[in-house]
């Protein structure tokens, strides 16, 4: 008989299963399902009776409960009568505004530092390489605790502070700077900023007609500045200014009125930016480097202008390398924005998952909260980025 | 898969409940060394001297505890927790018993699953500033930044207090005593808010502590005392009573030098329950030796003697008995009699 024979045939004992390699795979496979099982089941049983023999209880009806805590940056409103549901969400939204900020910075850090490391000034690309390295080789926390320091300790204290320009005072408690007041009549002037973005986006596909019908080439970005940027101003001075200002002022302890950018945040908005920064421009570097060097030699042959070959032929090609290691370092400003703690920013790490937590012991159903805030989150830039991605990525026809 | 679920779970329910527990006594006679959750660093409370010996009055009741129970006070391992961890720490079984200026509350009595075998030190909330902020009481601490511990009665007291009081503040919130001082004397916050006896402590260890000034409001009650899991009355028991025995040698004038000879006097019955020479069997009914007590108070000493050592008017925070005093003499320590 032949090793092609038994395969074909229904195998007819435990042997024969185990020999056929198909049904020995399924076996396998079905034996890992049960074991992986068995030792969750198993960690959530003894999880959940454990709890029971302490006598608490288990749900999530605390979320409704006052958190009677207080938090000192909130961008929805919150008094400490509020519930820990909106404490949670308070964090979650000073976690979101910490990790857009910060992507926001390490992406132009980046990209700059990048580009500057390939660049022929001398001194230029080894500063950027001393940035690049030394700061990817210390560890994120340290860097964190450091900046909180540094401003801590060398910014001047509240009643010492003299303004830097009339309504910007840097103080260790923040940045205070005057606040805009929009007033009546200031809802047209986000209209008109609206309009301009729309109206640039039709422009633009209108330059690109243009540019494929008859070769011409629009001023694409400057228009789109003038409508996006000039259209508002214009309706603001036809609207009469309709802005006031709210200027900080020394009251008491503590500046009064005014905005104020806390130290907590700044710090931890700087390290991950810096900190991550150092990682993009790596990729950047690398991106495009991977262009072969052929395609600006052939771009300059055609007689476009380097700075045109740089944005129209490098950078597009250079992109479909960068974007999905870039997606990871997303990922890893938004994950390392949960070391906040540490300085006492209050993210969701600190008022779900700190305060909450201590005052209500739910700590099972409180990290569960948290994994799954966080694992949206990801799950939700990675699917924004791929998006992006696809669009990007080289086109096989 | 749909048919996996429930066996799986099923087999794992049986494989958990099949072990039985043993109890925190048993585990911590096995291991020979008591582990006990303190204060990250807490003058006079908890902290290790320059030779890395842990010293302060929650301190001395784990080795009170270690004492009853191993025999020797040394048998301690001290776990430092920040106030944030300390009841899931506690919760986990990681350690044996929780003393670390923790407040008895009802919620943590409670809903946290935890019991607390009695109360070492009776504190309320205070408040301190710097002197040259000219500030003379709490009511004119309006607009201030505060630093607080996080995780702590603190948080919610200070809340209360401002709301009530209609003053507003920025809360700076710090994970330990070590990070809260350097805040405070950085200038980040104008108060530092906290248990008073805890004030004193960090008032102590500021570069120049005659320049600030601790106010004469207390804004709570904060009877702080040591703490167990629910579930273990044996344990809870034994706990509790190495609190009161303290307690009951200070009122019956048994000191660590004179406990070897007053264990021989015979016309005072109390001391000698409480030493362990009557023959009662009080020990044994605490799973315990007969001379648990002798123990402590030998090895660690009574409750005045730990409290003049570690917190006392001899000591850098130079507290008052007061509250803490024996009821004999004014104060709200009341132990229930050893008999
Ligand atoms: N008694 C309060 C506060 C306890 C607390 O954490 N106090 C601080 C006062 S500074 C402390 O002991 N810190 C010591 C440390 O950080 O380890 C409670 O139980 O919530």
């Amino acid at each position: 008989m032949s090793v092609s024979d038994v395969s074909e045939k229904a195998p007819s004992s435990l042997g024969a299963m185990w020999r056929d390699k198909k049904t020995r795979a399924i076996i396998m496979q079905i034996v890992a399902v049960i074991a992986v099982l068995l030792f969750f089941g198993w960690l959530v049983n003894n999880t959940v009776s454990n709890i029971e023999n302490l006598g608490i209880k288990v749900g999530f009806d605390f979320l409704w409960n006052t958190a009677s805590y207080d938090i000192n940056q909130t961008l929805i409103d919150y008094t400490a009568n509020d519930t820990h549901f909106r404490a949670g969400l308070v964090g979650l939204l000073n976690t979101l505004l910490v990790a857009v900020c910060g992507v926001i910075l390490a992406t132009i850090l980046g990209f700059s530092a990048g580009v500057a490391r390939l660049s022929n000034n001398f001194v230029l690309s080894r500063l950027m390489q001393v940035y690049v390295e030394a700061v990817r080789n210390v560890p994120v926390l340290l860097q964190i605790l450091l900046w909180y320091g540094i401003i801590l300790h060398s910014f001047p204290r509240v009643k010492a502070a003299e303004p830097i320009i009339e309504g910007v005072i840097a103080t260790n408690r923040g940045l205070f700077l005057p606040q805009p007041l929009p007033q009546d009549g200031f809802g047209w002037v986000w209209i008109a900023f609206f309009a301009g973005i729309i109206g640039s986006f039709f422009f633009r596909r209108y330059a690109k007609k243009a540019l494929d019908s008859t070769g011409k080439q629009l001023p694409v970005l400057w228009a789109s500045l003038g409508l996006i940027i000039g259209l508002p101003i214009i309706v603001y001075f036809l609207m009469g200014q309709p802005l006031g200002v709210s200027m900080p002022e020394l009251k008491g302890f503590n500046y009064k009125g005014g905005f104020a950018i806390k130290p907590e945040f700044l710090a931890l908005w700087l390290a991950l930016s810096i900190y991550t920064g150092a990682f993009i421009a790596e990729i950047v570097r690398a991106g495009i480097l991977s262009v072969s060097h052929g395609q600006s030699e052939a771009a300059h042959a055609l007689g476009i202008k380097p700075s045109l070959t740089m944005r129209l032929v490098v950078v597009p090609q250079a992109l479909r390398v960068i974007i999905p290691p870039l997606i990871s370092q997303y990922l890893n400003l938004t994950k390392n924005s949960s070391l906040a703690i540490a300085i006492g920013y209050m993210d969701i790490v600190a008022t779900l998952g700190g305060i909450s937590l201590n005052q209500s012991g739910r700590a099972l159903e409180i990290m569960l909260i948290i994994l799954s805030v966080y694992l949206f989150l990801s799950l939700s830039i990675s699917g924004v980025m791929n998006i992006y991605n696809e669009r990007v990525k080289l086109v096989e026809r | 898969m749909k048919k996996l679920l429930p066996l799986a779970v099923g087999i794992a329910a049986i494989a958990a409940t099949s072990g039985a527990y043993a109890t925190t006594l048993e585990d911590v006679k096995s291991a020979d060394v008591l582990k006990c959750g303190v204060s990250t660093g807490l003058a006079g409370f908890a902290t290790p001297d320059d030779a890395g010996n842990w010293q302060g009055l929650d301190v001395d009741l784990c080795r009170a505890v270690a004492a009853a129970v191993l025999g020797d006070s040394e048998k301690v391992e001290f776990v430092p927790l920040s106030s944030k961890v300390r009841f899931e720490v506690l919760k986990s079984g990681e350690i044996d018993v929780l003393s670390r200026v923790t407040t008895w509350t009802l919620t943590r009595d409670v809903g946290l699953g935890l019991n607390f075998a009695g109360v070492n030190y009776y504190d309320g909330q205070g408040f301190m500033v710097s002197k040259e902020l000219g500030v003379n009481s709490a009511s004119e601490l309006d607009g201030a930044s505060v630093c607080i511990q996080t995780g702590t009665t603190t948080e919610l007291n200070l809340s209360e207090y401002f709301r009530l009081n209609n003053m507003t503040y920025e809360p700076v919130p710090v994970e330990t005593s070590a990070e809260g001082r350097s805040a405070y004397s950085a200038g980040r916050c104008d108060i530092y808010t906290t248990d008073a006896s805890a004030l004193a402590a960090q008032r102590s260890g500021l570069e120049n502590p005659a320049d600030h000034i601790i106010l004469p409001e207390i804004i709570s009650k904060e009877p702080l005392g040591p703490v167990v899991r629910h579930g273990d009355d044996q344990w809870f028991d034994i706990v509790k009573w190495t609190h009161n025995a303290m307690l009951n040698a200070e009122e019956l004038g048994v000191t660590s030098a004179n406990a070897m000879e007053r264990s021989k006097d015979a016309s005072n019955p109390a001391v000698q329950k409480l030493l362990g020479t009557a023959d009662a069997g009080l020990g044994a009914q605490l799973g315990l030796s007969e001379d648990w007590a002798m123990n402590i108070i030998t090895q660690v000493g009574n409750y005045s003697e730990s409290f003049e050592r570690n917190v006392g008017a001899e000591t850098p925070l130079k507290l008052a008995r007061g509250l803490n005093a024996l009821w004999t003499n004014g104060g709200i320590q009341y132990a229930p009699p050893i008999k």
